[in-house]
């Protein structure tokens, strides 16, 4: 090795010197108490910021913000005090996170969070110190049935409802011979077996593929060597936008069509474009949607960002007024917990997917309908509705869930 | 000197720890109390990977499978109804002694690159043998619905009584650790490590050694992944991806690898700029990265070299 | 039978996509002693610049011949920054710093493009499927990647055994201190090499950037796998690193393909359905513990080090 010139040997000082101011600033500002304010309404909004993910998370924040715009930043007449975390797509991150929130905030709202397994891990944890979980996308069963709980309500779905509607427009169309997909995890098989309980022809095969797999073509192959009459998957995120390419360039989709949920959406759509041209899904709202408040979503989020929006910022910014319509029903006063219960179980606010009820276990019983991407008359691409396929649709656990009301 | 500066610095670290939950009591802020407890548990994982990383050379790239191990093994139990804590945490200590037992027995074989890699494949393996885990939730993990039953002696859901039995326990398992590597079996596996056929030349059989160092490190990460479970009582395959199993290493490396004291340093300064960072910028990581960089380039013997001053390192 | 064939077609181009990763891997893995964790992400500029690139000229070719230059270019300015001081250092240095780099590298890209995936396209050309054998069409795309990493390899394969850089290259793999002594700049060849390497890396990002999603972090989700390949080719080696991808390549695909038919006719379909998809995930972790167990270096082990 080449002797240290001094320089370097002083750059090295300077350097050690700077990362010691820096564990010291790490030290102080752990340790740092941010002021207390007197009543406003604090909310911490849990999604995934960085990393894959972030983009969902993005579409989340940016509505959450477009929300408190509309509501000329006050929730419910008091002044708002909004925290967001990020739990990196992992169920002990988003439970340290709430727990930061709970013990350190001290908030009265916990809102937002992407995934079933964080979910999962956070949403009894915040219950249980009786403070609102306000879910804005993951709908796991548990909290659906047997778990479900006074203090959390949810904007979005149950997660078998979407497939159960897909399942119901393809039995009413005579489909039969049917290839279903998902990725081997435990989302992938709720979807799947939620598309099954209404979809009652012939399935010819049912494959799981891993998880964040990037190739499908195996699995495309197998496809056409079955010459199945339709393909149904369930791949969200980049999976989904792997799968889509994929099968367009392997030549299938003019001959096997693909209905989807979760697979194609606004999050998807602009790196797939053509790809997804004339594919199927069904969900429960749509930018096209028409009822007052989601024009007004839909419009202002595209005047603000630039960008379109998606289902999952439709659901937190629903997140937002629903809190919204509980605050304001007790007139401000926080305390008052089983008047906020008895005002979120009216959903009473203008929703962007239109009037809904709550069910006993605090999910939506909601319309959904089918979607397929099309070409718009400027040449993008969007997903438009079709047809409702379920009005007023309930979940198959609220049987299993204790709470009456 | 050096020694000096050592054990204050060693004994201003403890006693800084023991005072979080009061001070955070008195600020009425619990949650740091979850944070640093959080951090204790995770420096006794790296601390178990310093044992076998930073004394034996063994560089594991798969440590995070242990931390699974011990988590499922007190998760498991508490699905079929076994709460008591000591039967749970001696069944994760016994049961990620036996995975190390025998992932070590086959990894030892190899060395450098593909030693890193091996351990890797196995951690892999159990990845996707946790999700394939249909009964305990496949990927989305379980619930642990009552945290570990000490029968009265501790109260885990007391956070202060939590804290400190973690606290204990790492300051046990740092006097441990200490005195293994100075005893006999700390010098062999040191003297394996800078050179192993001189090793074997006087006498010592470095494969038995290095295999013991193997379990034993596994035997005490299982712990720490029974206290996660219990920390976040939840338990998920996402505890043995090979990120966690980085995360770990960059605890050991960034504190100062074969200085037990450094990986406890690297868990609570990694975990704490994680906090602090993001909440700062949805772009934490930009910062994070360069400051790993940075730490690598300048601060040869990692941080603990730093606090610990100029000293030069033991052979 | 044709399925099979097919099958295996797509393991080739799979293995093919995995050797492009590896060869730039191995390189510098052989030569400069560097864990480079950081190799994913310089597949993921390559992708990026190639997207940008194709869609500022308007052509996908040319796009694609600019972005290699360029991934070059910022693989030779991340060797001087950083990783020049690196070479001496432990593997574990090397892992802790350039995963601080893997860090860096996705957040700017999601900083420049956004943390969306984005659109990349294909000339029509290219986009649809032919007919290779009577009843058996094939993804033109996938064809061309087959065609252009073959084409790598034989490049690899000429500069490595008939050129001076390829001489010291291999004298490089095998005794570093050597090549040193006899005089020749090795500052000068450490850059040349990684430089190349990023090369590499950066044609295999920019021919997967049409099939995959085109998004921060897509490097790490192939790097696991290139890691593989390496080890089980034998570290430092080109040879190992072609038999390495195409075993790899291989496995994977037809363990995904056919493990759970073949299984289910050993045990109960449902057996097969719970087990299959859970044991074509491990099969190439299996395959490299396995390989490791009776061959510790590798099956193409350099020898000199």
């Amino acid at each position: 090795m080449l002797a240290r010139r001094d320089g370097e040997r002083d750059l090295e000082d300077t350097v050690r010197t700077i990362i010691r101011a820096v564990l010291v600033g790490l030290l102080t500002s752990l340790v740092a108490v941010g002021p207390a304010s007197a009543e406003a309404v604090k909310i911490g909004f849990i999604t995934s910021l960085s990393g894959p993910a972030g983009i969902i998370g993005k579409h989340m924040k940016d509505s959450v913000e477009l929300a408190l715009d509309h509501l000329g930043r006050k929730v419910g007449g008091l002044d708002v005090e909004l925290i967001y975390g990020d739990d990196q797509q992992k169920p002990d991150v988003g439970k340290q996170v709430a727990d930061e929130m709970l013990k350190k905030h001290k908030v009265h709202f916990v809102s937002g969070i992407i995934w079933s397994n964080v979910m999962l891990a956070v949403a009894p944890v915040v219950t249980r110190e009786k403070v609102f979980m306000i879910g804005t996308n993951a709908g796991p069963h548990q909290l659906a049935g047997k778990d479900c709980s006074e203090y959390f309500f949810t904007t979005s779905w149950q997660n078998d409802q979407t497939p159960e509607a897909m399942g119901k427009y393809m039995a009413d169309q005579g489909l039969t011979d049917v290839y279903i997909m998902a990725p081997n995890y435990a989302a992938g098989k709720d979807m799947l077996s939620g598309f099954k309980r209404y979809f009652k022809g012939r399935i010819v095969a049912e494959v799981y593929t891993q998880v964040n797999q990037p190739d499908y073509q195996a699995e495309i192959s197998q496809i056409r060597a079955a010459n199945p009459k339709a393909v149904f998957v369930f791949y969200p995120g980049a999976m989904g936008i792997q799968f889509v390419k994929q099968y367009a360039q392997a030549g299938l989709r003019e001959q096997i069509p693909v209905y989807s949920v979760y697979t194609i959406d606004e999050v998807t759509l602009p790196a797939l474009k053509e790809a997804a041209l004339g594919n199927w899904e069904t969900r429960y709202w749509s930018p096209d949607l028409n009822n007052e408040a989601n024009t007004k979503y839909v419009s202002d989020f595209r005047k603000k960002y630039g960008y379109a929006p998606s289902f999952y910022g439709a659901q937190s910014y629903d997140g937002i007024m629903l809190i919204d319509s509980a605050v304001r029903a007790v007139r401000g006063d926080l305390a008052n917990k089983a008047g906020m219960i008895t005002a979120m179980r009216k959903a009473d606010y203008k929703s962007t997917r239109g009037p809904y009820k709550y069910n006993v276990n605090h999910f939506p019983i909601e319309n959904f309908y089918l979607l397929r991407t099309v070409r718009t008359p400027d040449g993008e691409f969007a997903m438009q509705i079709q047809k409702t396929v379920f009005e007023s649709h309930k979940d198959a656990y609220a049987k299993e869930c204790g709470m009456k009301w | 000197m050096a020694i000096s500066r050592r054990a204050i610095v060693l004994a201003a670290g403890a006693v800084l720890l023991a005072l979080v939950p009061p001070v955070a009591g008195l600020l009425n802020q619990p949650f740091y109390v979850d944070l640093f407890r959080r951090m204790m548990i995770f420096a006794i994982a790296a601390l178990s990977l310093d044992l076998i990383l930073g004394y034996g050379g063994m560089v594991s790239f798969g440590h995070a499978a242990y931390l699974g191990i011990g988590a499922y093994a007190v998760g498991i139990l508490a699905f079929y109804g076994v709460d008591n804590g000591f039967l749970q945490w001696s069944v994760a200590v016994a049961a990620s002694a036996v995975a190390a037992l025998v992932i070590g027995a086959i990894s030892i074989r190899t060395s450098g690159v593909y030693f890193i890699m091996i351990t890797l494949a196995f951690t892999q393996m159990l990845y996707y043998l946790g999700i394939s885990l249909e009964t305990y939730g496949g990927d989305n993990g379980m619930p642990l619905r009552t945290r570990s039953q000490f029968a009265g002696l501790v109260d885990l859901r007391n956070p202060s009584a939590f804290y400190y039995l973690v606290l204990a326990l790492l300051v046990l398992f740092l006097v441990l650790g200490r005195r293994l590597v100075d005893a006999r079996f700390g010098r062999v596996i040191r003297a394996a490590r800078s050179n192993e056929p001189r090793a074997r030349a006087i006498g010592f059989s470095p494969f038995r050694y290095k295999l013991a160092a193997f379990v034993l490190a596994g035997g005490a990460c299982g712990l720490a992944g029974a206290l996660l479970a219990n920390q976040t009582e939840y338990l998920t395959p996402d505890f043995m991806h090979w990120t966690r199993s980085g995360e770990i290493m960059f605890m050991v490396i960034l504190g100062g690898m074969g200085t037990l004291f450094g990986p406890v340093l690297g868990a609570v300064v990694l975990l704490g700029l994680e906090d602090v960072l993001s909440a700062l910028t949805e772009h934490w990581q930009i910062i994070l990265g360069p400051f790993l960089v940075v730490v690598v380039l300048f601060a040869k013997r990692g941080l603990f070299g730093l606090v610990e001053g100029e000293v030069p390192r033991d052979g | 039978m044709l399925l099979v064939l097919e099958q295996a077609l797509n393991g080739l181009q799979y293995g093919v996509m995995l050797f492009l990763m590896a060869a730039g891997l191995t390189l510098v893995f052989g030569i400069m002693n560097l864990v480079n964790l950081a190799h994913g992400s310089l597949y993921m500029v390559g992708a990026y610049l190639a997207t940008a690139l194709a869609r500022w000229t308007g052509s996908f070719v040319l796009g694609g011949l600019l972005a290699l230059p360029a991934t070059l270019l910022v693989g030779v300015v991340v060797e001087v920054v950083a990783l020049r001081t690196l070479y001496e250092r432990d593997h574990l240095d090397q892992v802790l710093a350039t995963f601080g780099l893997i860090l860096f590298f996705n957040e700017l890209v999601a900083i420049v493009w956004g943390r969306a995936a984005i659109y990349t396209s294909l000339p029509p050309s290219l986009s649809g499927s032919f007919v290779l054998l009577p009843g058996l069409r094939y993804p033109t795309y996938r064809a061309l990647v087959i065609g252009v990493g073959v084409a790598a390899a034989v490049f690899l394969y000429v500069l490595v055994t008939s050129t001076r850089l390829g001489m010291l290259i291999r004298a490089g793999a095998s005794n570093r201190t050597m090549v040193a002594a006899l005089g020749v700049n090795i500052r000068w060849l450490y850059t040349l090499v990684f430089g190349l390497g990023a090369a590499l890396a950066g044609l295999a990002g920019l021919m997967a950037g049409p099939i995959y999603a085109v998004q921060p972090g897509m490097g790490e989700q192939i790097l696991i796998q290139v890691f593989v390949v390496i080890i089980i080719g034998g570290i430092g080696s080109i040879r190992g690193a072609v038999a390495g991808a195409l075993v790899v390549g291989m496995v994977d695909t037809l363990g995904r393909a056919f493990l759970r038919p073949t299984l289910s006719t050993i045990v109960s379909p449902a057996a097969a359905d719970k087990a299959g998809p859970a044991l074509a995930s491990m099969l190439i972790y299996l395959m490299m513990a396995a390989v490791l167990f009776f061959r510790p270096q590798g099956l193409f082990p350099t020898r000199g080090r």
